[in-house]
């Protein structure tokens, strides 16, 4: 199995606050990883930490044997690792289509994932193409984040939040989509709230709390009562 | 009794002198909320750069134009890269006061180069030439390939903005810059190259400028004030807006001139100032997202 | 004890002992020295006609008026947010309504000086509506070309020179205060009296107007004002209507504004429109002695003003180099030592000598 990607003692800075406390974490080819952990507990701070939103210790995070801890996003995403942030972020002023087509703005590779592919897989989004992603529905609208982010063609996906204020029936189809990219070949972290959620597709889980890792393992190893008790810090 | 179509062609034509004016400061308010104080300033020294490499130097008027596109666009990026870049951020008053003081410094370093007198780009033949539109309506030639430009340069930066990756790129870095990042847009390079196309865009103003005008280098504020003028009425963010902008604050100082010569650019300030008073946000709000 | 260790808030972690009382104040010893010291300067500067060249005097005019219309700006942009570039505007005006409250209605200079400051602040509550519809840096344009607009105006009355400006006779300036006596006390030429009389009317404006600002930024409403520069909203959710404070201190500053360029005008004695509103004259220097000194200090413009005087002392023989200079020096500031070169001294050595953020003191008695 090889890591793709390893934060070693992380620390996270919010100007003078800390958020996160010496956080371990890899992840490997293939896999679903995911995040859990109350609000506040630094689950964003993770993910933006590793997309190069939020400039850490040079060799805090190693992508592969490079140490790229300060790199700047714009740089991370061209190692092939995408994220799908917190509520969307979508370009409002872009249509759907070319919300997408800034997803592939690095143009480094072009395959599985283009314009056909993702129009593919979220069909209802070839229809809606030419509109305004803020006329769009929750669902689609997430729809199009996964896509824009899938568009880099992506190694490591980073999704956060990506069920909430979804439907469940929607929630189901958009997890059913991340295990087959994770059959593709791209690792996954989805980051989640709901802990029965985020367990039942996970390979490997992490539980977070107040910016430390309290637990980590696989669903099937861990019992509810340790996670609630590392979920809420009792 | 004054001749109506005369001063509405008139006015027209003169509003497209100041949209072009406005095209640039337009551009970095709608992509990256910049005030470039200094814009005028900046279209006069594109000025003189034509001057120079054309009556001076001798090159043709189109080579010596060209050439200056692709200084003023270097100098653009550079200025972005090494001086806003640093000052541009939630305070508003620290780029304002930077693109002041580069207003005063490229006013005063044209003055010490090439002293206060007045001096026009030559043109031959076109600087006077006419056509007739009508039996009774004769336009300038000049005049009227400059409302072209205008025209051409505002359809070419919408198809920059609508159909290329780097027009998206701008768009997405308009509405979220750290967003725009995670998707491998290098913000501070977006930032750069747009105030390089800015500059770039004030050469071809600046050349309609000379072939029509005298200038010298204390010019700039005023072409700053009509330009500003323009993007205001027309509402922010709107190219389209901004010309038509410009054509009311031609119009206007069109009206005034006829009335009485020195109430020329009084009349267009006072048309910007009834827009304000009216419809503060501009006559076409949110027209178009164009370069927001 | 300890008044000379000042800490800065907050002081939640630091238990202090039963018996200490907190005290909240903005004053340090440093800063009592300073007043000490500023009294003296302040009475050197009264005395000074006495000994110093009429050149001197009329060097220190300048400084002290450019040095008003800094600390006013300072106030208006660094403290009320409103980074206005068209302060021009109220020199012009203030100076046109000198000119004709003398030349037409021969009226006295002093009070005349009074009645622009009076007219400049009415039309500034008149315009500032209008400008306030323009957000954050348009409105830096938009007072611009209101203050074109205003110069385009005065140019339009014929009686008052029309485009090319006009003159006061010298015999105005003999209903000025004191003239008599000065020119008994000091033997000296009426001209030269003119000059004294007029730079102590200079020093007066300039101290009472630092005294009022400071008093100003350091009372409710000026901590209100400096809290929602950055944030309309959170302060308006604190109750405070910084939109009133703002809009009565632009009036007051406009008011200001025009007083000194009377008195500016009055000393001229000539004036055009092309001077009066030039935005090069009473902004750009104004603008770079606020930025080379320090934005948000007291401080910070005089050390400008002081700048500004050497290097137009040492350049203006070069012609328009020394602005030029002024320029580069401004953008240089801004860009390595945004907070001025007293904001940087003033933390590296942690020295205010008009403190005006608060700060509590931990005192030992009951
Ligand atoms: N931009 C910021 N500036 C300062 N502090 C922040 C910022 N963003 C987050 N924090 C703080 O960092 C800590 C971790 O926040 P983070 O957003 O990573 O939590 P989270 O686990 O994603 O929570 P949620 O489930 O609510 O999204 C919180 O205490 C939060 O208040
Ligand atoms: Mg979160």
């Amino acid at each position: 199995m090889t890591i793709l990607l390893r934060a070693s003692a992380l620390d996270a800075f919010y100007g003078d606050f800390q958020a996160l406390f010496g956080v371990n974490f890899q992840i490997a080819r293939g896999e679903i990883v995911a995040v859990i952990g109350a609000n506040g507990a630094g689950k964003s701070t993770l993910l933006k930490s590793i997309a190069g939103l939020i400039d850490n210790r040079h060799d805090a995070l190693r992508w592969g044997d490079e140490a790229i801890g300060d790199r700047p996003a714009a740089e991370v995403v061209r190692l092939g690792i995408a994220l799908v942030p917190e509520g969307r972020q979508l370009f409002p002023s872009l249509t759907v289509e070319e919300n997408l087509l800034v997803g592939a703005y690095c143009g480094l590779r072009s395959a599985p994932w283009d314009l056909t592919s993702v129009y593919d897989a979220f069909p209802v989004l070839r229809e809606r193409r030419d509109s305004r992603v803020t006329v769009l529905s929750g669902g689609q609208q997430q729809m199009v984040a996964i896509g824009r982010a899938l568009m880099s063609n992506p190694t490591l996906l980073l999704c956060d939040e990506i069920s909430l204020g979804l439907a469940p029936i929607v929630v189901e189809d958009i997890y059913r989509m991340l295990a087959r990219i994770r059959d593709g070949g791209t690792a996954v972290v989805v980051v989640e709230q709901d802990i029965v959620r985020a367990l039942k597709s996970a390979d490997r889980f992490y539980c977070l709390q107040e910016g430390r890792i309290r637990l980590s393992g696989t669903p099937s190893e861990a019992d509810s009562d340790t996670i609630t008790a590392a979920y809420f810090g009792t | 009794m004054m001749d109506w179509l005369d001063v509405a062609t008139q006015g027209i034509l003169l509003g497209g002198v100041y949209a072009l004016f406005a095209l640039g400061l337009s551009l970095v308010f709608g992509i990256m909320r910049l005030v470039n104080l200094a814009h005028g300033d900046l279209i006069v020294l594109a000025a003189y750069f034509v001057l120079f490499t054309s009556s001076m130097a001798g090159l043709p008027l189109g080579v010596a134009t060209a050439l200056a596109i692709a200084a003023m666009f270097v100098l653009g990026y550079l200025l972005q890269r090494f001086v806003l870049e640093r000052v541009l951020g939630d305070e508003i008053m620290p780029p304002l006061l930077v693109t002041f003081g580069l207003s005063v410094i490229v006013q005063n370093a044209l003055l010490l180069t090439f002293g206060a007198d007045s001096r026009r780009l030559q043109a031959g033949a076109f600087e006077t030439g006419s056509v007739s539109l009508a039996p009774a309506l004769k336009v300038g030639l000049a005049p009227l390939t400059t409302l072209v430009a205008a025209v051409i340069v505002i359809a070419l930066l919408q198809l920059l903005f609508y159909k290329t990756s780097i027009g998206r790129a701008f768009r997405a870095t308009a509405d979220n810059p750290e967003i725009a990042q995670l998707m491998g847009i290098n913000q501070r390079r977006i930032f750069a190259i747009a105030v390089g196309i800015s500059l770039a865009v004030s050469v071809v103003a600046a050349v309609s400028l000379g072939v029509r005008a005298n200038f010298d280098p204390s010019i700039g504020p005023a072409r700053l004030l009509y330009a500003f003028e323009a993007v205001i009425i027309g509402g922010l963010g709107s190219l389209w807006g901004t010309l038509a902008g410009g054509m009311v604050v031609g119009i206007a100082q069109t009206i005034g001139a006829r009335i009485n010569p020195e109430w020329q650019i009084l009349a267009g300030h006072l048309a910007f100032l009834a827009v304000l008073m009216i419809k503060p946000r501009g006559l076409f709000p949110g027209a178009g997202h164009d370069a927001r | 004890m300890m008044l000379d260790r000042p800490q800065h808030l907050p002081l939640v972690a630091d238990p202090a002992p039963a018996n200490t009382v907190w005290r909240a104040t903005s004053e340090t010893r440093l800063s009592r020295v300073a007043r000490i010291a500023g009294l003296a300067a302040l009475a050197g500067l009264i005395l000074l006609p006495a000994i110093a060249p009429r050149t001197l005097l009329q060097d220190l005019f300048f400084v002290f008026t450019i040095l008003t219309l800094a600390q006013l700006w300072n106030v208006l942009a660094g403290w009320g947010g409103l980074v206005s570039v068209g302060q021009q505007a109220f020199v012009g005006l203030g100076a046109y309504v000198l000119f004709a409250a003398i030349g037409l209605g021969s009226l006295d200079p002093v009070s005349s000086i009074a009645i622009a400051a009076v007219a400049t602040a009415i039309i500034a509550a008149l315009i500032g509506p209008l400008l306030f519809r323009l957000e954050g840096p348009y409105f830096a344009i938009g007072s611009w070309v209101a203050a074109e607009s205003l110069r385009l105006v005065c140019a339009q009355f014929k009686s008052l020179g029309g485009g090319t400006g006009m003159s006061l006779q010298s015999s105005v300036y003999s209903s000025l205060p004191g003239l008599k006596s000065v020119q008994n006390l000091f033997g000296v030429r009426p001209a030269i009296a003119r000059d004294i009389v007029l730079y102590w009317i200079a020093l007066a404006i300039v101290v009472v107007v630092m005294l009022a600002i400071y008093r100003f930024v350091k009372s409710r409403h000026g901590l209100a004002l400096a809290a929602s520069r950055d944030n309309d909203r959170a302060a308006g959710s604190v109750g405070v209507r910084t939109d009133r404070i703002r809009f009565a201190l632009w009036v007051a500053v406009a008011g200001m504004t025009g007083a000194i360029g009377a008195l500016a005008y009055l000393q001229k004695a000539r004036i055009s429109p092309d001077a009066a509103f030039s935005v090069t004259d009473w902004t750009a220097y104004v603008l770079f002695v606020v930025i080379i000194g320090g934005v948000r200090t007291i401080e910070g413009p005089v050390v400008g003003v002081m700048i500004l005087w050497g290097l137009i002392f040492y350049l203006s023989q070069y012609g328009s180099l020394y602005l030029l200079v002024l320029g580069v020096i401004a953008i240089l500031v801004m860009l390595f030592m945004p907070k001025g070169i007293w904001g940087a001294a003033s933390h590296r050595w942690n020295v205010q000598l008009f403190p005006t953020q608060r700060r509590l003191f931990r005192n030992a008695y009951h």
